[in-house]
């Protein structure tokens, strides 16, 4: 829809240019939620594409991923056979709501910072045990991971005029085995669950990320694949039943239901 | 200025900072990029960038500079549709057609990966009128439609005259015209579910740079009517201010600011600084009939009943003897949620002045003639000095028998002297438009051992919300014929619309008598369970037959009457299928559990109240005809039927007919396109005045011949009298020498009414822990008399089918205090294509005795039993009976007895 409030389209070749911050400016991504809601409080977009970052950089330590990254370019990307988790990266991406089309305009960063608990993007970097390069307006650049980076539902750590530059995945994260499920209240809806379990070969290092059923990503990890009545306790030690996020895509009760359900069908399937 | 190249033409043009491309490629009058949500979530403003396909409104419009944007208007070339655009064609992948244009940009954009998943592929394409079936077959190739020959035009499938002009983006919807000097009207909404204004001050607002005038309760005239649209306006309460210094609902509107622009419009809302007192608020209609409640009317619809707006009783034979004659007695409470019509084009009007001095008001109504005498009472016009017309309307279901964008735009035209426009936001239909009543519904049956009725106490509360509108019809209708339906000596029944500080409730396809449908049919079933007798033989030994009264819990006669009969055929389609199967086995695993339901749905064709419609016709000097009639196409196909129909009394092809509707200049009048009437009342009129016609070219040709009019008939495009053979332009220039017209008119009347009924049968799974349901077969049989277009009958059952199951399964407005938590379209689910089943889909063999060429209303009923046949299909295999609409996994899990 049209930002009527917006007056300004800011396009920096550098990110000097930008000077102070202000709280009606906001970094544009690929504007896919921008402009799916009035935003009166914004006046400046800042374009990020002017940037010119590169999309997708592998190397033996694993994936850079700018934040600016199409969705639709990781959806392509296709990464050395070891990195046994890639077809994740396709799972995820199906897990969205939106559509393909939008896969070609909605940005990973842009997802990630929406910090939506249905945030696919969060899901896949969360399970993948991303970490987020942000470069503040002032100071040096810091980084934090992806289970950090979210503290509640369309809450994170960025401080104002904070910029998400990058995520990277680990090679060792991304040559793990892994199981995924994704429940919705509607064929192929907005997530209410969506949970991914990784895991070496050797059955160590075995790491349960809980998405969509909470407000923000949960790490559960444990040394091997535990058992069932492990994994059940760990659960709930972690999430008491207010621990869920609830809303029209899901009461919480359901939530903790499905996650319980899901966790256990994933450790199974890893065993 | 930036350089755009749009479908092949260089544009040097400069967008507003914050703009997004769908509106910008608008403004360069590019008019099939369509808006059905503008936030991503239905696709209908599909384009593509380099080829890529974008959903436009959430593309920055700098970001197409210097790029090749292809819209639908594009997609063409050299004059030759898209093969995609063709098989759109051939299948009729489209109703209203709002959708096609997005749809179809997406689908020649798709790979063949894509074109296997569907699913998949056509998430972010959303379509409330075909249930996705007709665009399966476009993809699939599949052509459905057959050819317009010379008498054999009725029970053809023919294509929607506007085919190639919906397909290419030509066809223009109401808000496809540009204006000079154009003003927009945004309004403001109410915060507060119950206050009163105690003050506003606009200052603010009128100086923002644009704004031209802001209106408030003290501006309009302060008349009470009512928005709901009917024949007889007194059917419906007068208790609705154009604005009004008390908000009784979250989302009413308060002001209205109308500027040079839309966001200058938004802004000057923004600073109005209205002071309100807030008040106390019901929201139950239970807790507001409780004495004490917080009163929302008090004006003169105030009576002793408090919040009760309606309330209907009645009773036949003795309840409760009826009960002591039974062996077996079922009684539970069922409910069902608020909905909304979600057509694709949101309501929208636009009003000026002409050059000749009269009113135009361009709007998106089920009802112009309707809303033209309202806005004549409101704004103290003559009739013949106002004029309303639609063009093409992108569907109503419903939410256009209303007259809710009309208004405010006429009265600023008026003022100002400019032409104004109101478009109205996916928001604003949830906010501000109407929904379905919520209906709670108390059911008692009783019945004997061998399964015969004994008696039927049904009670239902229904939520109005904050206006009585459709309260008291759809209450009425709530109580007729899902009662009807059944043969039984006894029964009651006590009914109920109250005022609440909700969003009002209004007509909705099936009106009312959907959810009352739902608990009897829920009801019927649990009796049958009791009885251990097989649901299907329970319907087939107490539906009500042709002999029978057909009445409710009135004693009086009813004007309903068979013209056929077609309910036990139906019911035999359904179980033959359901038990012949499609092979689709339940997903494999432990968890899940199977089951069968059916459920039927009677409908009485028309409303019980007043309904008029004309039609005139006339010869023209080429030889072919006209046709003007007053109903509204909203893509219920009535345009081609009613072509259809009168080419079938002229001998004619259907193309030989041009036809205009819905125009209060150049049509006769209708009372409105809503109840079923598209085919009982105005395909009456046309009927009739198709024979008038015939009549009058005979009459005309035996004296100009001489020859006696027995001799004379009709034979294509000639009269044939006796052995010579006159063509219609001939016979027409002779007319015109005798000064001869060949011009009649006709009108049409609605009693008595025919009956018609739909039966729906569903197999599913549900999943025992997630509480997922998959539909694994669907069947409907329909008893609609002769279909005139089989095609658009079957798409029209498609579409109310997909809708059931939207009700059932997907879609429930969640409101908290009053306040809607999800009206966006990405969180108030219509069905989309992966939600929507196949549905098989069967015609009863009837021909109707008192509609118009053996037809009978067919768009409306398919709804109602799909919702409790899916609700008697999760109690077979669950053994729970879950009444409480919608059944979403969360809301049922709980319930479903395993327990991972
Ligand atoms: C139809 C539809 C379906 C959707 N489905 C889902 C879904 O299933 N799950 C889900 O999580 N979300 C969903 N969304 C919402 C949203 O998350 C997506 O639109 C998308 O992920 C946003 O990405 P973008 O690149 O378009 O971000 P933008 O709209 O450009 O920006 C989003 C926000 O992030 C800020 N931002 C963007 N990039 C950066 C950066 N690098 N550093 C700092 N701030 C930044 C922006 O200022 C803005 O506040 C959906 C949206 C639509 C329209
Ligand atoms: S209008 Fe763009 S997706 Fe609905
Ligand atoms: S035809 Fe698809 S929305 Fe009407």
């Amino acid at each position: 829809m049209n930002l009527n409030t917006v007056t300004k389209i800011r396009r920096p070749g550098s990110l000097d240019e930008i000077g102070s911050w202000r709280p009606s400016y906001a970094w544009l991504a690929g504007g896919t939620w921008l402009f799916s809601e009035p935003q009166i409080a914004t006046d400046t977009l800042i374009d990020l594409d002017s940037l010119g970052w590169t999309p997708l950089t592998a190397t033996p330590d694993g994936l850079e991923i700018a934040a600016t990254c199409r969705v639709a370019d990781l959806h392509a990307f296709k990464g050395p056979p070891e990195w046994k988790a890639v077809p994740l990266f396709r799972d995820c991406i199906d897990a969205f709501l939106m559509s393909f089309k939008i896969w070609n305009a909605a940005t990973i960063g842009g997802n990630i910072v929406m910090s939506l608990p249905a945030g696919a993007m969060i899901s896949l970097t969360a399970a993948l045990e991303g970490v987020c390069t942000l470069w503040p307006r002032d100071g040096a650049p810091r980084t934090v991971p992806i289970v950090d980076f979210v503290t509640g539902n369309h809450r994170n750590v960025l401080q104002p005029g904070e910029l998400l530059r990058s995520i990277h995945l680990p090679a060792t994260a991304l040559a793990k085995r892994y199981a995924m499920r994704q429940m919705s209240l509607t064929r192929l809806g907005q997530s209410a669950a969506l949970i991914v379990a990784t895991v070496d070969d050797d059955g160590r290092d075995f790491l349960l990320t809980i998405t969509a059923s909470t407000p923000r990503p949960i790490h559960l990890r444990f040394e091997r694949i535990p058992t069932a009545a492990e994994l059940r306790h760990a659960i709930d030690e972690r999430l008491p039943a207010d621990g869920y996020f609830q809303d029209v895509h899901g009461s919480a009760a359901y939530k903790q239901h499905v996650t319980a359900y899901f966790a256990e069908q994933i450790r199974a399937e890893l065993a | 200025m930036s350089r755009y190249e749009i479908n092949g033409h260089l544009f040097a043009a400069e967008p507003k900072p914050g703009q997004c491309l769908r509106t910008f490629l608008r403004d360069l009058e590019v008019f099939g990029v369509k808006k059905g949500c503008d936030a991503g979530d239905c696709g209908a403003c599909t384009v593509w960038i380099d080829g890529k396909p974008f959903h436009s409104c959430l593309v920055p419009a700098f970001r197409a500079e210097g790029r090749k944007v292809t819209t639908i208007e594009g997609l063409a070339s050299s004059g030759e549709m898209h093969p995609v655009q063709k098989a759109f064609h051939d299948a009729q992948a489209f109703q209203c057609g709002y959708c096609a244009a997005g749809m179809v940009m997406t689908v020649a954009s798709m790979g063949a990966n894509q074109k296997a998943d569907l699913p998949h592929a056509l998430k972010g394409n959303l379509c409330r009128c075909t249930g996705y079936r007709s665009i399966t077959d476009a993809l699939n190739g599949k052509c459905n439609i057959e050819s317009d020959v010379a008498g054999k035009a009725c029970g053809a499938s023919l294509p929607n005259p506007f085919t190639d002009d919906i397909l290419t983006g030509k066809a223009r919807y109401t808000m496809d015209v540009a204006m000079p000097g154009m003003l927009h009207l945004k309004v403001l909404r109410s915060p507060h579910a119950h206050a009163r204004i105690v003050g506003i001050d606009r200052t603010a607002a009128l100086a923002v740079p644009g704004v031209v005038a802001v209106y408030t309760w003290e501006d309009v005239p302060r008349r009470l009517y009512s928005t709901a649209l009917h024949e007889d306006h007194l059917v419906d309460p007068d208790d609705t201010y154009m604005l009004d210094n008390v908000a009784r609902f979250a989302g009413q509107r308060v002001a209205a600011v109308v500027a040079e622009s839309e966001g200058a419009a938004e802004a000057g809302c923004r600073a109005i600084h209205v002071e309100y007192e807030v008040l106390p608020a019901v929201f139950d209609p239970v807790e507001a009939m409780e004495p004490g409640a917080p009163l929302l009317h008090d004006k003169d619809v105030l009576t002793k009943e408090g919040n009760v707006y309606c309330d209907l009783k009645g009773e036949i034979g003795n309840i409760a003897r009826g009960f002591e004659e039974a062996h077996a007695i079922h009684e539970l409470t069922y409910s069902t949620s608020r909905v909304q019509h979600v057509h694709l084009e949101t309501h929208g009007s636009i009003a000026w002045r002409g050059e000749d001095n009269r009113w135009h008001v361009r709007t998106s109504s089920q009802g112009p003639f309707a809303a033209q005498k309202k806005l004549c009472y409101l704004m103290g016009l003559k009739a013949r000095d106002l004029h309303v017309f639609t063009e093409r309307v992108g569907g109503g279901f419903g939410g256009k028998q209303e007259m809710i964008s009309e208004d405010l735009v006429l009265f600023a035209a008026m003022k100002l002297g400019r032409p104004v426009k109101w478009e109205w936001t996916r928001e604003d239909e949830f906010l501000g438009g109407t929904t379905r009543h919520q209906m709670t519904t108390h059911v008692k049956l009783g019945a004997r051992k061998d399964g015969t009725l004994t008696a039927m106490d049904v009670r239902v509360v229904s939520n109005t919300g904050a206006y009585g509108n459709h309260g008291s019809e759809t209450l009425a209708a709530a109580m007729g014929s899902p009662i009807a339906a059944y043969r039984c000596d006894n029964k009651r029944g006590a009914g109920y619309a109250v005022y609440t500080n909700m969003v009002p409730g209004g007509g909705f396809r099936g009106y009312g008598a959907s959810q009352t449908t739902f608990a009897i049919e829920c009801a019927i079933d649990e009796l049958a369970r009791l009885l251990a007798i097989d649901p299907m033989e329970m319907r087939r030994r107490n539906v009500v037959r042709p002999g029978d009264n057909i009445e409710s819990i009135w004693q009086e006669p009813s004007d309903a009457s068979f013209g056929s009969y077609g309910i036990l055929e139906c019911l035999e389609i359904v179980e033959r299928e359901l038990a012949k199967g499609n092979g689709v086995a339940k997903p494999g695993g432990d968890h899940w559990a199977e089951g069968t339901g059916v459920a039927l749905a009677m409908l009485e064709c028309g409303p019980p109240t007043e309904h008029r419609s004309g039609a005139e016709m006339r010869l023209l000097a080429d030889g072919t005809y006209h046709l003007a009639v007053g109903s509204s196409e909203m893509g219920n196909g009535i345009t081609t039927a009613h072509k259809q129909m009168a080419a079938a009394v002229l001998g004619v092809r259907a193309t030989d007919i041009a036809i205009i509707n819905a125009d209060t200049d150049r049509t006769p009048y209708d009372t409105g396109t809503f109840a079923s009437t598209g085919t009982v009342v105005a395909g009456k009129a046309v009927h009739i005045a198709a024979e008038a016609m015939r009549d009058d070219i005979l009459a005309f040709a035996s004296r100009h011949t001489g020859m006696d009019p027995v001799q004379c008939r009709l034979e294509n495009d000639a009269v044939v009298c006796g052995d010579k053979r006159i063509p219609l332009d001939a016979l027409h220039a002779a007319g015109a020498k005798t000064d001869h017209h060949f011009a009649v008119s006709r009108k049409a009347y609605l009693s008595p009414r025919t009956i018609a009924f739909n039966v729906q049968g569903v197999r599913l799974a549900v999943h025992r822990v997630t509480g997922e349901i998959r539909i694994l077969h669907s069947v409907h049989a329909a008893d609609i008399g002769r279909p005139i277009n089989p095609m658009q009958c079957r798409g029209q059952l498609d579409g109310a089918v997909a809708m059931g199951y939207g009700w059932a399964l997907t879609e429930n407005m969640v409101h908290e205090a009053g306040h809607m938590v999800n009206p966006q379209l990405r969180n108030y689910r219509i069905p989309a294509y992966a939600d929507t089943p196949h549905t098989d889909i069967f015609f009863a063999d009837t021909v109707d005795s008192i509609g118009p060429l053996g037809a009978k209303s067919q768009g409306e009923c398919g709804i109602n039993p799909v919702a409790p046949a899916v609700a008697n299909a999760l109690a077979d295999a669950t053994g729970i009976r879950f009444a409480h609409l919608p059944f979403t996994p969360d809301r049922i899990f709980a319930e479903l007895a395993e327990k991972p």
